[in-house]
């Protein structure tokens, strides 16, 4: 025997089950609800629950990172000395979800380079740049045909972008009957390593425009003067490594405009890259402007990927000379790579195209969002405990604290010896002497990362407020025995043996030249 | 000829989506706040196109997004079909854990990484023993990305070195150059253009194995020469470049001249292969001449791609003037690289084999490589179609096919010295017989059954010689070997059976496919940025001045 069931209509369907039900009013689901991304969600900016039950639900991805998070704070029973967290001094991506680990693990063994056996790794790269292409607004019109490449970082990205310039500059000026054997670059003198070293290498002549007391990025109307004709390109960073500032490339590119100088510009967007187009969508810093000819930017910062993938988009192929390029032919297939490396793994490409589609454009943005507000924060609070601040706020920058002891207050310390206070704590936060003409300025830098929450952020608050108070009430002499202390016995690279006597003291860099610290990035 | 119009799937795919489209309001193409329980329960699944030019305003769950990747990475070719290529395609599953573990970890970080700057140091000394460094010299080496970031520093290193020399001198430092085979893989070309240096290769023939060939040297070298490479391991033959031989005829050089120039050893896959097999063959720094040596730990080194190596002999061959100091938190670290943060756990896995395998597992791993690939030499040559050019599988100092000698010996050094490659072409009976039969064909044939084996040109003075060519690893083992024999015989014999018109129809579509899958594919999505697609507007790349065809690595 069957049973015969009635298939309900729409109208049963939809009735209420007690009458009179629908005209109640039940509140809307709150707006901001995303929530499938631990560090893009509301929590991440919103303090733990600490004494008080919640009111309301929190996913279990979430729930789980936040503790784990916090208890990553507790020294490790295994380590002989407590390391207990590392993590404000790099930009470098320290988190990734478990989904894309697994696809990363899954593409160890591929071998990037080889097109031909792996097509479809050779295809998501070229998705993810056209993808950032466009993010930076490189031109898609009829005609337009911007080109770029993927590298292992932001390094082999600018000397790519270097060479490019170099190598223009000198078909042109060849074409002209001029002399080549003198380029230059301008430059701000708070440029990363890689910037001297691709300049070194390529052996064209560093000329910097050097910061001062009070403005930490180029000054644009000195940068325009430094331009000769020997003068390949311009550096424009998109966030500085000291303090995150924003160089101003409108306005390097404007004057490059109104005073008719024929030279390009090449924008650092090392960590910018993905963060002002989703903070600030209307600065206009990126293809935009018309001398900016190439981009790079790295996949392992604010792209949110692990080590190693960094990316450079140039507007169109008449800046990235052909004798650049080379051409392997294989099984019929060509192949067209600039690159300085050539094997190497596919995994972190992957890892980056990952990301792209797996939060898009208002995942990046709710995560960054995030992030500056968090910065903000500690920013705030930071004023309010006497420092002086040095980032931007609001957007206006990386999101990263840059801060210095108020000199007026007169204390007996500097910001090194905080910092090796605060690295007993467990907190690696690292004090830096700022680029040279800046009459030995230092400061303190704390960089926000995806997994730097809000209630990570008031520890870290926290732990400042009481260094503080122990710093006060030492006297110099004891200061300074703390800090052999520490340098000796907890912080790591003091120790290496790695280091090479004979390499040591360079003079020959803008660090062995000034007395510069070279920020990690 | 309304016949043969071509239909273009890609333009009738994108009218049908574009129908599709029309219907608004189906499940699931509503963005984020859909409730997912299936990784195939997502807008890209159906209706939508997965984004690929333009980064999407909304995302989708990582569960979805895992799945999309993975299904689509399922395209990519068989890591271990690959015989293309050098690199390691193999990592033991305690390697992979230890990976996984440290996935996150910057190399350039040594202040926050200091076990790992340990182990990179380990790394460098162990690589330095085994080449015969002397530690009384202080040799210093660094870790790469792989062997092209290794040989750029290697021979910027010599650059920088040759030009001191000469401004010292106060002599014109406006015209370097550097010695290197016709069969140089492409970084060693690079260094020359990107470091503008002359380029001054020299050609190869048959005499000279297709290598560098050592009597020649003496005409290319003069006062301007900052060194010369020398290749342990042909990408093409397998051969080993003869280095001593070189050596001693820069000694003479020198003797007479005054002029002393450097050797540069690229060991990219020979030098982890040679210090196991042929401990015979004087290659490495027990050469007074050979200032620095590079490979791939990603080859022979048996680790997962992404990881290179090189070593100078003295700190005094690695000019100060290259070296940036980084200083942090009271730590200072000395940098000579061309990438800066990268990862880390390709120099786990190499730290990991190195003290789970040894020398003598290493020593088993590549011996038994060698002996595949013996192997797999002699029965090609015993069926009569085809003649090797590779030599590892004859008897020391013999250089030709002689059917009655057989060897059964194990050790290496007992035959010619080289790399597990076999590279072959059709015999010269062979073509006779059948003139019908194209060589590339057997290529394309064995991709069908989804092995990779290319078919190139040797280098541009011997470039109407065209190669097959198979790279043994450890993970070829002797069962997929065995398989790999008789379809090469099938597909042979396949070839001798068919009709030569059949034949050109076959070759044409895959060629086609080919083409559209690579090159066509990359040209296509950087064409795309604009929107009419037009691809002529690629950078023109450089056609190398002779049309040389370069072997994959």
């Amino acid at each position: 025997m069957v049973h015969l069931a009635q298939i309900p209509n729409e109208e049963a369907v939809s009735k209420p089950l007690v009458e009179g039900l629908e005209k109640l009013e039940i509140a809307p689901a709150e707006d901001n609800c995303f929530t499938t991304s631990v560090y893009g969600s509301k929590f991440a900016s919103s303090d733990l629950p600490k004494y008080e039950m919640p009111e309301h639900e929190m996913p279990k991805e979430i729930a789980y990172r936040m503790i784990k998070d916090d208890l990553s704070l507790d020294g490790n029973p295994m380590l002989k000395y407590e390391k207990r967290l590392d993590r404000l001094a790099s930009f470098v991506t320290t988190y990734m979800e478990k989904e894309v680990e697994d696809l990363m693990t899954e593409s160890l063994s591929k071998n990037f380079i080889d097109y031909e056996e792996y097509p479809q790794s050779a295809d998501i790269q070229n998705r993810c740049v056209s993808m950032i292409g466009r993010l930076f607004n490189a031109p898609t019109g009829a005609g337009a045909a911007a080109v770029g490449t993927s590298t292992v970082g932001s390094s082999e990205a600018i000397m790519l972008a270097v060479l490019a310039m170099k190598k223009r500059w000198q078909n042109q000026h060849r074409a002209a009957g001029k002399d080549v054997s003198n380029p230059n670059i301008v430059m701000s003198s708070a440029v990363q390593v890689c910037w001297e070293k691709a300049a070194r290498y390529f052996e064209v002549e560093e000329k910097y425009v050097y910061c001062t007391k009070d403005r930490y990025v180029i000054d644009p109307e000195e940068t325009v003067k430094l331009v000769d004709e020997n003068t390949i390109g311009i550096c424009v960073i998109l966030g500085t490594t000291y303090t995150g500032e924003y160089e101003d490339a409108k306005a390097v590119n404007d004057l490059l405009i109104k005073n008719n100088i024929d030279t390009v510009i090449h924008i650092d967007a090392a960590s910018g890259g993905f963060v002002a187009p989703f903070v600030v969508p209307n600065l206009e810093w990126d293809f935009r402007l018309e001398k900016v000819v190439s981009i790079n930017t790295s996949g392992h910062k604010y792209g949110l990927v692990y080590p190693g993938v960094g990316w450079v988009v140039w507007r169109s192929p008449e800046y990235l000379p052909q004798e650049l390029v080379f051409n392997i032919n294989y099984l019929g297939a060509d192949q067209s790579s600039f690159t300085l490396n050539f094997s190497k793994g596919a995994s972190q490409v992957i890892g980056q195209y990952y990301q792209l589609i797996r939060l898009g454009k208002y995942g990046y943005r709710v995560i960054m969002s995030n992030l500056t507000r968090t910065a903000d924060y500690l920013s705030d609070s930071l004023h309010q405990l006497g420092f002086v601040i040095m980032s931007q706020k609001g957007g206006a920058g990386l999101p990263l604290v840059a801060f210095r002891l108020d000199q007026s207050a007169d204390k007996h310390y500097d910001e090194f010896a905080l910092a090796h206070q605060l690295r007993e704590r467990g907190w690696v936060v690292p004090a830096y002497t700022m680029a040279p003409h800046t009459e030995d300025l230092k400061m303190l830098r704390v960089v926000v990362r995806e997994d730097f929450s809000k209630s990570r952020c008031d520890q870290l608050l926290t732990d400042i407020k009481l260094c503080l108070q122990v710093l006060d009430g030492m006297d110099r002499e004891q200061i300074k025995t703390r800090e052999q202390y520490v340098k000796q016995h907890v912080s790591n690279s003091h120790k290496a043996r790695h280091g090479h006597h004979h390499y040591k003291n360079e003079k020959h860099s803008l660090q062995g030249k000034t007395g510069k610290t070279h920020a990690v990035c | 000829m309304s016949l043969s119009k071509h239909i273009s799937a890609d333009e009738l795919l994108r009218k049908h989506q574009e129908r599709y489209k029309l219907h608004s309001g189906r499940p699931g193409t509503s963005g984020r706040s859909m409730h997912v329980a299936s990784p195939y329960i997502n807008r890209y699944t159906a209706w939508e196109p997965i984004p690929k030019y333009n980064l999407p305003a909304n995302g989708v769950d990582s569960k979805s997004a895992y799945q999309i990747i993975h299904d689509d990475l399922d395209l990519d070719g068989k890591p271990n079909l690959n015989l293309a290529s050098f690199v390691s395609t193999f990592v033991e599953d305690e390697a992979l854990r230890l990976t996984n573990e440290n996935i996150t970890k910057n190399l350039a970080d040594s202040d926050e990484y200091p076990a790992l700057m340990d182990i990179h140091s380990r790394c460098i000394s162990i690589l330095g023993s085994i080449w015969h460094a002397l530690p009384s010299e202080k040799p210093i080496g660094s870790a790469t990305t792989g062997s092209s970031e290794a040989i750029l520093l290697g021979g910027l290193a010599m650059k920088r070195r040759w030009q001191e020399k000469r401004k010292a001198e106060g002599k014109d430092t406006s015209n370097p150059n550097i010695i290197m085979g016709a069969n140089a893989q492409v970084a060693l070309e690079k260094f020359a253009r990107y470091f503008e240096v002359e380029a001054r290769l020299i050609p190869v023939s048959e005499k000279s194995n297709h290598c560098l060939d050592a009597s020649k040297v003496r005409d290319y070298v003069d006062e301007n020469t900052i060194g010369i490479f020398v290749i342990l391991g042909s990408t093409y033959t397998g051969h080993y470049e003869p280095v001593a031989k070189i050596s001693e005829i820069l000694d003479k050089y020198e003797a007479e001249t005054g002029i002393d120039i450097p050797i540069h050893v690229d060991g990219a896959s020979g030098g982890f292969i040679a210090p196991f097999c042929h401990p015979n063959t004087v290659w490495d720094f027990r050469l007074k001449r050979v200032h620095s040596i590079n490979t791939s730990g990603h080859k022979y080194g048996l680790v997962a791609a992404g990881l290179g190596w090189i070593i100078w002999r003295s700190e005094a061959y690695l000019p100060k003037h290259l070296i940036f100091e980084l200083k942090y938190l009271g730590g200072v670290e000395q940098s000579f690289t061309l990438n800066f943060s990268r990862p880390g756990y390709q120099l786990i896995q190499q730290y990991y084999n190195f003290i789970h395998l040894g020398q003598a597992g290493y020593s088993r791993i590549q011996r038994n490589s060698l002996s595949n690939a013996r192997l797999l030499s002699n029965v090609l040559e015993s069926t009569g179609y085809f003649t090797c050019l590779s030599e590892i599988h004859r008897r020391k100092g013999l250089h030709k096919y002689v059917p009655s000698i057989t060897d059964d010996s194990d050790d290496p050094e007992n035959y010619n010295a080289g790399i597990p490659v076999v590279a072959w072409r059709l015999s010269d009976a062979f073509k006779k017989n059948y003139p019908h039969v194209k060589q590339s064909s057997i290529s394309t044939m064995l991709r069908v059954k989804g092995y990779i084996i290319p078919n190139y040109p040797l280098p541009l003075d011997e470039a109407d010689v065209e190669i097959l060519r198979v790279v043994v690893r450890e993970s070829m083992s002797a069962d997929l070997l065995e398989q790999l024999c008789e379809d090469i015989v099938i597909v042979t014999e396949t070839l001798i059976a068919s009709d030569p018109i059949d034949m050109a129809a076959l070759a044409h579509p895959l060629r086609q496919i080919q083409e559209k899958s690579h090159f066509g594919r990359a040209a296509a999505s950087l064409g795309s940025l604009s929107e009419h697609g037009s691809t002529s507007d690629l950078p023109k790349t450089t056609k190398h001045e002779h049309g040389q065809y370069k072997g994959v690595c």
